[in-house]
């Protein structure tokens, strides 16, 4: 089995993919000939061809309603890329009101089996305009999917289960975790379902719920404190949108304590939803308060290094939360 | 540090216990688990074990009276040790209950609440669901708190002691003879009242009315020389209470039935040796209850009580059997009597046979019967008129299996006819007292026919 990091599997993906279905089209800025900044797409153009791997111009908003319709015709299944996902709001519009209510409000009669792709995140000394986790305004919408898959086998896995869907998916890479996490990617076809979350360690002490760069970190943690004989069982939401109630049901109720870690905004957040669905759902099985650890409430991850760094999550910050709650 | 002994919470709906005897003085060594004193609560008795190693330096409440649970009774600590302020104070609220019904739940109650800190949801629920008095478990969290943990490390324990308690050889006993013991016709008489010792002679004891203990046959004339006294019992006292008003309550009417038994006597002698090699004795008692649950499914006013708003019919089948203990009887209840197959009614009854005669039941068990079976057969009785234990709308006599020619006829029912023939059958009498303000004799006959039809043509 080859060990692949998450940019590897995203691109050996995208080419398995486009060599089995020709409706796959690929947009964005740059993913042509200089194979996107990333390089996701790298050698695809040489490949499969200026008419399936295209160059857009520096407009989001034509990027993603050239998708939608697109995929409206029905002959073309667009993964379409958002260079960095601060700059998706341009097409926020389009977004909301088209891709995500056009099977609604045609009763089904038409659907656009679109794919947004977009790295997010901190960490990277991006600044203002590269850094941001922009996952919550999507995860309020009905009508779409929002995955944010954070390991190899996630990537090729989730990736292959948004291709099989006929609505719009919003598939979010943490671009820390491109060339950071590794791991073994099997050579055949597989899914992983969207919609189902993935447990990372089991323990049961408390239960921490994560995604992302920060669900890394929180597995690390939790080996940390596995020396100081605190078991936590960790969470990788997977799907944002719809979440996972089920697993984290369960885990909340074996260990009655859960903290949900992000690095988005905490405020009207994936977590707030998390922690509405324990407190509604698991009432009586908790032995201590819901706990939240994200970065500050400020409006962007900051340029300068130490605020950054300040600004981040690591383990030891994770694991100070966990050793807290543990010993409540 | 001084430890307060709280009063446990004896079961699901038992509010308050009295105290029987303390097995301990003031001043005495005790280890942790060592029996302190010894509670009951209606039929049941229960050792209250000591919750830490120390001394009692103070014996809050007396032998004999009756508190609620969670009322504070001993102190166990260093000797010598300074004492808490609150002791008088609970003291004094503990002996205004004793003297008085409707006196305030105790102002420890208080005292309790600060003293085990927040309870979060979860801890609240398992002390409920576990009947786990919190004030018995040491809190490892912020501030003292009680865990989860904590309470599920608790209940272990108590779940392991209660085990170690199984292994006594007491326990390991099988059920012996017969399922009940020969119960005599003494537990469905009214009681007498107790003579009282004196110059007064005591009266008569109604007429007919055999007298407990029955040594001479004859009921002793009042207050002759030589006569002596049998002390009443707890149990006596109850069983007493409970049959006198049981009379006074309900309008009983006794109805009998023959069942022919060879079916089920049949299936029992060809199953007894599989259910033994499971471990479980398979006596007669199970198929009687299998059959009045099927049977009260079909009749649901038979498993009913009486209100004045009307008759409760109870959703429930739960069915309590009359047990013959060393004092007495005793009702253990099988709950959901028709959600076991045979296998699992005759593993029920054995246990709580078994755990009847130990003293060993628990108050939840011997409470929520809808329906009773008493089986007092088993000395050789053929009928008796038993009396309805209270709510029960009927209780279900079961008379001895015996042999007896029968009549065997296919022909008219009444008329001769040339293929009649007398076969030798097992057969039973069935009893059925019922309350006749719920059930008419045709209705309270539609129910035992059903019962004798299931038990006759048992195949299964």
């Amino acid at each position: 089995m080859a060990i692949m990091n998450n940019i590897e599997a995203l691109r050996e993906t995208l080419r398995q993919e486009m060599e089995r279905d020709p409706r796959i089209v690929i947009t964005g800025e740059d993913v042509g000939p200089r194979g996107g900044v990333f390089r996701a797409t790298q050698g695809l153009y040489q490949q499969f061809g200026e008419k399936r791997v295209i160059d857009t111009p520096l407009a989001e908003l034509s990027i993603v309603a050239t998708g939608i319709g697109m995929a409206l015709t029905g002959y073309f299944k667009p993964i379409v890329e958002i260079q960095f996902a601060d700059f998706i709001f341009p097409a926020f519009n389009q977004i909301l009101s088209e891709a995500a209510r056009m099977r609604y409000r045609t009763r089904s009669d038409w659907t656009v089996p679109l794919i947004i792709r977009a790295p997010y995140g901190g960490g990277i000394s991006g600044g203002l305009y590269h850094s941001q986790s922009v996952e919550a305004f999507f995860a309020h919408i009905p009508g779409l999917y929002v995955v944010a898959p954070s390991t190899p086998y996630d990537i090729k896995g989730m990736l292959r289960a948004a291709l099989q869907l006929d609505d719009p998916v919003l598939f979010f890479e943490h671009k820390k975790t491109y060339r950071l996490i590794k791991g073994e990617v099997p050579e055949e076809d597989y899914v992983v379902p969207i919609g189902k979350a993935a447990i990372r360690r089991e323990g049961d002490d408390l239960t921490v719920i994560s995604y992302g760069l920060a669900m890394h970190d929180a597995v690390k943690a939790a080996d940390m404190l596995a020396a100081e004989g605190i078991y936590a069982e960790v969470i990788d939401l997977r799907t944002l949108r719809p979440l996972d109630k089920e697993t984290i049901l369960a885990s909340v109720k074996k260990t009655g304590k859960v903290l949900i870690v992000h690095e988005d905004n905490p405020t009207v957040s994936v977590s707030s939803e998390v922690a509405a669905i324990i407190g509604q759902e698991a009432f009586e099985y908790l032995d201590g308060p819901i706990t939240r650890l994200t970065p500050p409430d400020v409006p962007a991850v900051p340029f300068s290094h130490p605020l950054q760094d300040a600004f981040m999550l690591n383990p030891e910050k994770i694991a100070r939360a966990m050793r807290t709650l543990a010993a409540y | 540090m001084v430890t307060k002994v709280i009063m446990p919470q004896l079961g699901e709906s038992v509010v308050e216990g009295t105290i029987t005897k303390w097995l301990v003085k003031e001043g005495d060594a005790v280890k942790r688990y060592d029996p302190l004193l010894e509670v009951s609560s209606d039929k049941v008795d229960t050792e209250v074990p000591s919750p830490v190693d120390g001394t009692i330096l103070k014996i809050v409440v007396p032998e004999g009276s009756t508190v609620h649970a969670g009322a504070l009774i001993a102190l166990i600590g260093q000797p010598g040790e300074a004492m808490p302020e609150d002791v008088d104070e609970a003291q004094a609220s503990s002996s205004k209950m004793m003297s008085t019904e409707e006196a305030p739940r105790p102002k420890s109650d208080h005292g309790k609440q600060k003293d085990i800190g927040f309870i979060s949801p979860v801890v609240a629920r398992l002390a409920a669901e576990y009947q786990v008095d919190l004030t018995q478990v040491k809190g490892t969290g912020v501030r003292g708190r009680i865990r989860k943990k904590d309470v599920l490390n608790y209940i272990k324990q108590r779940e392991a002691q209660a085990v170690k308690e199984e292994a006594l050889p007491e326990w390991e006993k099988p059920g012996s003879g017969d399922l009940f013991k020969p119960t005599t016709m003494e537990e469905y008489a009214p009681i007498p009242a107790p003579p009282k010792p004196g110059p007064k002679p005591s009266a008569p004891p109604p007429a007919g009315a055999p007298h407990s203990p029955p040594p001479s046959p004859q009921p002793p004339p009042p207050s002759l020389p030589g006569d002596e006294i049998a002390p009443l019992g707890r149990m006596r006292r109850l069983i007493a209470e409970h049959m006198v008003q049981s009379k006074r309550i309900s309008p009983h009417v006794t109805t009998v039935f023959m069942v022919d038994m060879s079916n089920v006597v049949k299936h029992r002698y060809t199953h007894k040796e599989r259910f033994a090699r499971d471990g479980v004795k398979l006596t007669f008692t199970p198929y009687f209850i299998a059959a009045i649950a099927q049977a009260l499914k079909q009749h649901p006013y038979a498993n009913s009580s009486w209100s004045e708003e009307g008759i409760v019919l109870h959703r429930a089948i739960n069915i309590g059997m009359a047990t013959a203990i060393d004092d007495g009887l005793i009702v253990p209840v099988i709950k959901h009597a028709d959600g076991y197959n045979l296998l699992g009614l005759a593993r029920l009854v054995n246990d709580l046979a078994d755990r009847a005669r130990a003293g060993k039941l628990t108050p939840d068990e011997i409470q929520g019967a809808t329906f009773t079976l008493t089986n007092h057969g088993t000395s050789g009785s053929l009928f008796a008129s038993p009396i309805i234990n209270q709510p029960n709308a009927g209780i279900l006599g079961v008379g001895a299996i015996h042999k007896e020619p029968v009549v065997i006829s296919q022909g008219h029912p009444l008329l001769p006819d040339p293929e009649d023939y007398i076969a030798i059958r097992p057969v039973a009498y069935l009893s059925f007292s019922f309350d006749h303000r719920i059930l008419d004799g045709a209705t309270a006959d539609a129910f035992v026919a059903a019962v004798k039809d299931i038990l006759e043509h048992w195949t299964e």
